[in-house]
């Protein structure tokens, strides 16, 4: 089951995936118990002529057993979980001063991302806005506002291990530090009309220095600014 | 001796007694009868999305035209021939809307997805189990003559009529039917303009208002019996879990369904007012968000409305064919009442990613990871019950260990959906789908097919037969893992939800390739295996009503009251009305000869039965 996860990418995937072995392998342990237990059970306890069954109302020393063990097991599990859920998603808990910051806004059926460029500020003359692409370096983090222009979108990248939904006149922040180059898709993930299928993004880590030609080129002024 | 004659002697026209009939027991055979014509549809409604999902792009089987006719022009079968027709016709065509040339368009197949939920949820699952294994047991099984509201009995099952009407009348209104999802999350549901539908949200809305009235006076209806009209003698304790379950369950029904209600007429108003409860506009308004909590406020006691009847009905099974009493009786009573009660303070896990609170997730993901505590409990009660039982390897045995398998695997899956940084990944992904159908479909839907064929003797007289159940339940296990269980591995390999086309799929066209849709070709086969199984159900059903071996009284020697009553069941159920001695799972009491001790029979005599 675990080999057909996508590559991790990212500082807190790793995470993720720690945690979703832990679960695999648990619940195949406690799968195997309980299959082998009752096939076990329908063979030795068949019907057979001449043997009747015992009968045993039940145990409470068993109940009790169970019931702290299931509980103690859930309880180990929630532990862990909570640090690493809130590296993902708590915004106090985002590693400060990001690298790069990106409005990404879903709308029926395409992202629109925009750099806020060299003023750092969204809604300026230097805004760049690209459709369904979006430029990051590598090992670098990187914020994203997250919103929508019409319906609920969601913002899925797999080898991220990231997925936020995007909502109508609401600002959500993300973050993610990639950590090798390459091209990945951004699929939506919510249900947001016929083209849903279909709508999908890119995102390109690039290697600092191909990133910072890249920033370059976009606005040329700024090279020596030291931003 | 015999007080039954107010009850049972007078003549009752054919309206009353097949139609409008106030009779809990003809109630009950209604909406199983209106349930497996719902599943047959529901289920259909599934088999064309799947073709879809295996061949994106090929005309459909038998409607869809032939390649000949794709490639050349040339007609060749009789549905080129019907294209041909509609083409040449000026007027819009509903299948040349919906799926010109026998291609399913995105928009139809995104109502088909949202119409089988809907269907199985509202119009299957709900029915069956409560409807009609409630209407025809809690009399029967608690030694009383009827519901206590016979009217509002026979209410409940036309109003449950009439929301089916209106819910299938969305597919042929212009626009089209609800696409949104069976959950219509907002906005994509609040306006016509995200999604071109244009009545078909609001019929779809309505009819699941009409489907509320229909089980808010049903769960009523089963509260007050079980409360007022217990035999003598039949404590809450004395109880069958099967009672208590669906006792349980018209709790849950009572409380969790006037919310949905309530959200979906702010849902009307905001497409037909422009009320904006559940939209946010640049000028105020609501909040999308508001629809999902009050949706899943209703909808995870919901799922447990879908599974805690099935739990019932298994513990019947079982300690019957393991001839031996259920494992923990009171354990197995607390832990559904806990799984209800813990039903209500779980819903956030539904919105994990939605945008709340990430604080509230981390409440969330501890109260749904409880959920394990009581799951456990009852599966290893299950298990409990089979050690050292004689067990009976009959059709509804069958269903009923398929049931706990099943179980056992939608319940294990479940933690990884609840564990909050791994459901970042998994969610909206087909592990969701997986687990939703193990649980509703490997536990619930196991659990009808071997209650159907458990009480079918008491309900028509008559045993279904053997050979074809078998038949029946070895072909949709095998067919329902083979369905369902590779959906796991679609969606820890990122494959979403709810899409239409999945060659365009974006993780497995970069990592996986073709295996992805190998592995979507082999679902869809079967699930056309277990669709074509679910025939043999209906027609042994439907054939053993009339043909099969006439059953005695108490064909599989069970201790309940319903097998008590005499085979058909009279108007009234029982001559006089059972005392009740003891619990009802006593199999196999020692210094007793039969291996069974009914609970209506008196201390130290000797148990005679119905053969």
């Amino acid at each position: 089951m675990l080999r057909w996860l996508p590559e991790n990418i990212s500082t807190f995937g790793q995470g993720v995936d720690t945690l979703f072995s832990a679960i695999y392998y648990i619940t195949l342990i406690v799968l195997i118990l309980v299959m082998a237990t009752l096939i076990i059970f329908l063979i030795k306890y068949r019907h057979q002529e001449g043997k009747k069954a015992t009968y045993i109302e039940g145990s409470t020393t068993l109940e009790i057993i169970w019931t702290a063990a299931t509980t103690v097991i859930v309880f180990v599990l929630a532990m862990f979980s909570y640090p690493q859920w809130n590296k993902i998603k708590s915004p106090n808990q985002f590693p400060e001063n990001p690298d790069v910051v990106v409005q990404v806004s879903g709308k029926q059926f395409n992202w629109d991302m925009t750099y806020p460029g060299p003023d750092n500020e969204f809604g300026t003359d230097d805004d760049l806005d690209l459709e369904n692409e979006l430029h990051v370096p590598r090992n670098a983090v990187v914020h994203i506002r997250l919103t929508s222009q019409d319906v609920i979108h969601s913002f899925f990248v797999p080898q991220l291990r990231l997925k936020q939904d995007a909502l109508p006149n609401r600002f959500i922040n993300v973050w993610f530090e990639a950590t090798k180059a390459g091209r990945y898709e951004i699929p939506c993930a919510e249900l947001c009309g016929f083209g849903h299928s279909e709508m999908r993004g890119y995102l390109n880590v690039h290697e600092q220095t191909d990133y910072d030609a890249w920033v370059q080129e976009r606005w040329p002024q700024e090279a020596e600014g030291g931003q | 001796m015999h007080d039954n004659e107010h009850t049972s002697h007078h003549e009752e026209s054919f309206l009353r007694k097949y139609v409008f009939s106030l009779d809990h027991k003809t109630i009950g055979k209604q909406f199983l009868i209106y349930g497996l014509i719902m599943f047959f549809l529901g289920g259909g409604l599934a088999l064309l999305f799947r073709w879809k999902l295996a061949y994106p792009e090929k005309p459909l089987p038998i409607i869809g035209v032939s390649q000949q006719y794709l490639d050349e022009g040339e007609v060749v079968t009789g549905a080129d021939r019907m294209w041909e027709r509609i083409y040449e016709s000026d007027e819009e065509e509903w299948l040349e809307l919906y799926m010109p040339a026998g291609v399913m368009t995105d928009a139809f197949y995104n109502m088909l997805f949202t119409m089988h939920a809907t269907v199985m949820v509202f119009f299957v699952i709900v029915p069956i189990l409560v409807g009609a294994f409630g209407n025809f047991l809690i009399p029967l099984m608690i030694g009383t003559r009827d519901m206590a509201f016979p009217i509002l009995n026979m209410l409940s099952f036309w109003f449950a009529v009439l929301a089916a009407i209106i819910m299938m009348a969305g597919f042929f209104v212009p626009g089209g039917h609800a696409a949104a999802g069976w959950t219509g999350y907002t906005p994509l549901s609040a306006d016509a303009q995200w999604t071109g539908v244009e009545w078909g949200q609001i019929l779809w809305g309505l009819s699941l208002f009409v489907q509320g009235l229909s089980s808010l006076v049903g769960s009523i209806n089963y509260i007050t019996t079980v409360i007022n009209m217990r035999a003598p003698g039949m404590t809450f304790f004395r109880l069958p879990l099967v009672i208590w379950s669906l006792f349980i369950v018209a709790v849950l029904l009572l409380l969790a369904f006037p919310v949905l209600s309530s959200a979906i007429v702010l849902l009307v108003f905001d497409r037909l007012a422009g009320t904006t409860f559940f939209t946010a506009t640049a000028e105020g308004g609501g909040d999308p968000l508001l629809w999902q909590h009050l949706f899943w406020f209703f909808g995870h006691p919901e799922v447990y409305i879908l599974i805690l009847p099935g739990m019932g009905i298994a513990s019947e099974l079982i300690p019957v064919f393991s001839r031996k009493p259920i494992f923990g009786y009171r354990s197995m009573v607390y832990a559904m009442i806990a799984i209800a009660f813990l039903g209500w303070i779980v819903w956030g896990h539904h919105m994990f990613q939605s945008g709340m609170r990430p604080g509230l997730g981390s409440i969330f993901m501890t109260t749904t990871m409880l959920i394990a505590v009581p799951s456990a409990i009852k599966t290893f009660n299950w298990l409990g019950t089979m050690f050292r039982g004689s067990i009976r390897f009959t059709a509804p045995m069958l269903h009923g260990i398929a049931f706990v398998s099943m179980f056992v695997i939608g319940g294990l899956s479940g933690i990884y959906m609840a564990n909050t940084p791994v459901d970042v990944y998994i969610h909206d992904t087909y592990f969701i789908v997986a687990h939703i159908h193990y649980v509703v479909f490997g536990g619930s839907l196991f659990a009808v097919f071997g209650g159907i064929i458990f009480w079918f003797p008491k309900m028509y007289g008559r045993y279904m037969n053997d050979v074809l159940s078998k038949i029946h339940f070895w072909l949709t296990f095998i067919a329902f893992n083979c369905t369902f269980f590779p959906m796991h591995i679609l969606g820890v390999g990122g494959h979403r939800r709810r899409i239409s086309n999945p060659l365009a799929e974006a993780v497995e066209v970069v990592t996986q390739e073709q295996t992805f849709a190998d592995m979507n070709i082999f679902i869809t086969m079967s699930a056309f295996t277990l669709g074509f199984a679910q025939l043999i159900l209906v027609f042994n059903f439907f054939w053993s009503m009339y043909k099969g071996k006439t059953a005695e009284q108490n064909p599989w020697h069970v201790n309940t009251l319903e097998w008590e009553a005499p085979t058909p069941v009279p108007h009234g159920n029982f001559g006089q009305i059972p005392t009740v001695y003891r619990g009802p799972y006593e199999y196999s009491v020692p210094g007793e000869e039969a291996d069974w001790t009914p609970q209506a029979q008196p201390e130290h005599a000797p148990a005679t039965g119905g053969d």
